[in-house]
């Protein structure tokens, strides 16, 4: 229906839009400030931001020059949430197709709540729980890993020193992205069509023959978004990884090993006592990180909805 | 026990041979609704049945309970016997996968598996009962042929399942469901979601089953139950649970019924 | 001749479920996994194998073991279709026990540390070794409670009005708004605070709560705002009809008739945004730090919050303070559950 605006509607329309105008313009402006504060050392440093592995910070004198790279952060960001996410993948598909396709009526209901609260632990406390609690078994496993499996150059050590290594770190943060996606792939798996569930089994299929050949090829994309999205939370993560892991500057791929990690916990760690050419670093680390994850999340968005069939 | 087999009296042509499919008192349950109360009924072998009455008599429940899909209803019940070959199909030591691969069903809505290919589609049945065929293009091409979708689709089996019209996607969901050799096939209203051309075109096709196994269909349809059935059976409830008004041959039940309701539901004054 | 049937005067018939599982066949198979238990624990016991993981990985390996066994005979089909429950009911377990770890541990931990001073005091005349029983959060919860309400504030008006903007005006930017919001939800914690750090901060030289608060409303907006969208959209277009019907201009139906069926809706926004920031700590590390004594003032400096109370005394790492940190983390725990619960509560309410 076409409605006439006069003065009075103009003024609201101004109004509502004024305010949704702030959700846009405080985005860009977290991308503007944080690349205009940072553009000093993308200006000095170029490409070698990224993939270089020093952070020595310039002395005062300007003897010791400045040499600030992200690059092992950046690898140790991606191993991290890598790791996260190998471990966390099947355990959420997993633990989608059970409760909706095995879990008994009576606890359905209770597991669904207990998944909701799980998705609102803040990470700290996953943190805290890691440090106290798992690190203990982790470490067992690692043990493990490296005792049958180091003639894989990912499980190798140098020292055997596991605690504080990527793979515990990798597995906190699973348990910390376990939620998202497991809600998601619930929700994807429990739109399947009836009909071509009861197919299969007309078709005399057992339960496993229609996940198969029904249910997971109907919520491949859908779960996908859900990992995705997982992905960009770990990516993102600062708390848990700072406490878990010691800063080392050096491309590592071997997981086992006590040295890593991320952007975040790197801006967390050093800001505060960060001098100021560091800060711009730092600020400069922050536009890289919000880049990263925006790309992947707006992947794993576009990815989901494409996925929803719109009612 | 209502027996369309013995029809004596009437002017038939032969007597038809049992099939091993038979109900007797069967009954049904959604939870504590009562939905089907004592139905029993024979049905002969390679024939077309077709089940009649108004909407909400139960018909769909019926056959669900024939091929055991009525027990995947969260709160379902049911009691009496559903006898194939003699052997009650809801004995303990029966397994109701092996029933529904004897006992095959065509849904309402045509579905075809949309991540798949026609010629996988037509495996499906295969591939779910892990069931050991080594010619399986011989058998895409049966089913297809039998089902009328051969010649439409022998070049494009590569295609994806979706990519049909609504007519040929029921024609292959028919010979996704005759893959695994079913000796009855259960349809619930086949074309009602169809146009009327490529109704017709099934209806020929279920004739053309019918020389090989039994068909059981139900239809809100009563021009299609005439065309295409031999015997019909007619459903009705009064509120509560559906009932058996009248079962024989299709031509008794559309020109000389026994029963006044039967008589008055075929000349379509109410349903 | 047919008979016809008449119903047959009704001979009480019982329901029955041939299908289900029997009594016998369920109490067998229970007994089944907990000999495999026992086995497992056996195991564990004499062998190398260490810990209730060593324990669930044996008694894994034996229930696959033992799937494999009771379908061996029938089939090819049940064969997996019985090892594939066996997995999949196991990848489900593996990811729900490190939840139940936290909130046992959580739970078991933090009431133990717990003493009423907790929540009375705050830690300015106490060392972080002390015992329990002096000192307090009471600060933190404080800091964080104003802290969220500042934020609320801020964000509550913001998230309501790109609600409406999306829904009632739905003007030229209505996709790039809808766009963004979607993509500012995925924003890393550090970055927000990193943002108002380079700006509020640097230009104010201060920390304080209300930095503090504009980095958690800077992560609480896309949650307010996205969830105002939604519950303005379930409004069914006929209220709005009947509003202009009624010759009322678009804001006044807006304001009059669309918001008030929403009320519940939007609180529930609201609380959903609360209980999404309350836990964060990376951007507080940056914005509002952390001190010891109670404090009001949004403005006067650092303030603590339970999220950087807790951080900090765990990273102090002594046996007291570590017990404080648990505790803090119960008392987290305990206001996000609460939120949760009053969010369902209100969710429900709107009548359609």
């Amino acid at each position: 229906m076409t409605v006439i605006y006069n003065r009075e509607d103009k003024i609201f329309r101004g109004i509502v839009a004024s305010g949704a105008l702030t959700s846009l313009v405080v985005l860009g402006l977290i991308g503007i400030f944080l690349f205009w504060r940072g553009a000093e050392i993308f200006r000095d440093n170029g490409i070698k931001f990224i993939t270089g592995t020093n952070w020595t910070v310039g002395s005062e004198d300007g003897i010791i020059p400045n040499d600030l790279s992200i690059g092992a952060m950046l690898i140790g960001t991606v191993v991290v949430a890598v790791i996260a996410l190998i471990i966390a993948f099947p355990l959420a598909v997993g633990g989608a197709l059970y409760l909706e396709f095995y879990a008994p009526r009576v606890l359905r209901k209770a597991l669904v709540t207990l998944l909701d609260l799980a998705a609102s632990i803040p990470s700290l406390i996953f943190g805290l729980w890691g440090i106290e609690i798992f690190t203990r078994f982790g470490e067992r496993w690692a043990i493990l890993l490296n005792k049958w499996l180091n003639f894989i150059p990912i499980f190798k050590v140098e020292f055997e020193n596991f605690g504080r290594s990527p793979f515990i770190a990798g597995c906190v943060l699973a348990s910390l992205i376990v939620p998202i996606t497991t809600s998601v792939a619930r929700e994807v798996y429990s739109r399947t069509p009836r009909d071509l569930i009861d197919t299969c089994y007309a078709l005399g299929g057992s339960k496993w023959g229609a996940i198969r050949s029904v249910v997971i090829p109907y919520g491949k994309s859908g779960v996908i978004g859900g990992a995705m999205l997982g992905l960009g939370r770990a990516l993102g993560e600062t708390v848990a990884v700072y406490l878990l892991l010691n800063l080392v500057f050096r491309y590592s791929f071997r997981i086992l090993e006590s040295e890593g990690g991320n952007v975040a916990s790197l801006i967390a760690t050093k800001f505060g006592e960060a001098t100021e050419y560091e800060l711009k670093a730092l600020v400069a680390a922050g536009f890289v990180l919000f880049l990263l994850t925006l790309v992947v999340n707006m992947t794993a968005t576009t990815i989901v909805q494409r996925s929803t069939p719109r009612a | 026990m209502t027996d369309i087999s013995s029809t004596s009296g009437t002017a038939t042509a032969e007597a038809p041979v049992f099939a091993g499919l038979e109900t007797r008192g069967a009954h049904a349950w959604f939870g504590k609704h009562h939905a089907l109360a004592d139905i029993s009924l024979k049905f002969p072998v390679c024939t077309v049945t077709g089940l009649i009455g108004p909407s909400g008599c139960g018909k769909s429940t019926f056959i669900r309970l024939l091929n055991r899909m009525h027990e995947f209803i969260p709160g379902a019940a049911m009691a009496g016997e559903v006898l194939h070959n003699g052997r009650d199909v809801y004995d303990p030591s029966v397994d109701a996968a092996d029933v529904r691969l004897k006992i095959g069903m065509v849904f309402q809505k045509p579905n075809p598996f949309p991540a798949m290919t026609i010629r996988e589609n037509v495996l499906s049945g295969i591939k779910l009962a892990h069931l050991k065929r080594a010619n399986h293009d011989d058998i895409v091409e049966t089913c297809l042929t039998r089902a009328g979708l051969w010649k439409e689709v022998k070049d494009r089996l590569g295609a994806s399942g979706g990519s049909l019209s609504g007519g040929q996607q029921q024609r292959l969901c028919i010979a996704r469901s005759l893959a695994v050799e079913p000796e009855v096939l259960l349809m619930d209203e086949p074309c009602s979601a169809l146009d009327p051309g490529s109704t017709l075109r099934i209806e020929e096709t279920i004739k053309e089953l019918a020389e090989k196994i039994t068909v059981v269909i139900v239809t809100h349809n009563m021009q299609q139950a005439s065309r295409v059935s031999d015997f019909c059976a007619f459903f009705l409830t009064d509120g509560g649970p559906g009932y058996l008004v009248e079962a024989d041959s299709t031509r008794k039940i559309f020109t000389n019924p026994t029963d006044p309701r039967t008589a008055d539901y075929v000349q379509g004054k109410f349903g | 001749m047919t008979a016809t049937i008449t119903p047959t005067s009704p001979t009480p018939v019982e329901p029955q479920t041939p299908w289900s599982t029997s009594r016998t066949s369920r109490v067998r198979s229970l007994s089944i996994l907990l000999t495999a238990a026992i086995v497992a624990a056996i195991v564990v016991l004499f062998t190398g194998v260490a810990g209730i993981d060593g324990w669930a990985v044996t008694f894994f390996g034996l229930s696959l073991v033992i799937a494999v066994a009771r379908t061996a005979k029938i089939g090819p089909k049940e064969r997996k279709d019985a090892l594939m429950r066996v997995v999949i009911t196991s990848a489900a377990v593996a990811a729900f026990v490190p939840w139940v770890s936290i909130f046992g541990a959580v739970i078991f931990r933090g009431y133990s540390g717990a003493r009423i001073n907790y929540f009375t005091q705050d830690m300015r005349t106490t060392v972080p070794d002390d015992f329990l029983e002096y000192g307090g959060a009471l600060h933190a919860i404080v800091g964080s409670l104003l802290m969220v309400a500042i934020a609320t504030v801020i964000t509550l008006p913001l998230g309501i009005l790109s609600g409406i903007y999306l829904t009632e005006v739905r003007g030229r930017l209505t996709f790039l708004v809808r766009f963004v919001v979607q993509s500012m939800s995925g924003v890393p914690s550090i970055v927000a605070g990193l943002f108002i750090y380079t700006t509020y901060v640097y230009s104010t030289q201060s920390f304080s709560a209300l930095a503090g608060s504009l980095a958690l409303a800077v992560l609480m907006l896309p949650t307010v705002a996205r969830t105002a969208e939604e519950v303005l959209k379930l409004v069914p277009e006929d209220l709005r009809s009947a509003g202009y019907a009624l010759g009322a201009r678009q804001w006044r139906t807006a304001l009059m008739v669309v918001i008030p069926t929403v009320r519940s809706g939007l609180t529930t926004a609201a609380i959903l945004g609360v209980a999404r920031v309350i836990g964060e700590t990376a951007p507080l590390l940056l914005t509002s730090l952390s001190n010891t004594t109670l404090r009001f003032n949004p403005v006067d400096g650092p303030i603590a919050s339970l999220p950087t109370y807790i951080f900090g005394y765990l990273q102090i790492g002594t046996e007291f303070a570590i017990a404080r940190a648990w505790t803090g983390s119960l008392v987290l725990l305990v206001i996000v559950l609460f939120l949760f619960t009053l969010a369902r509560r209100f969710g429900g309410k709107d009548k359609r």
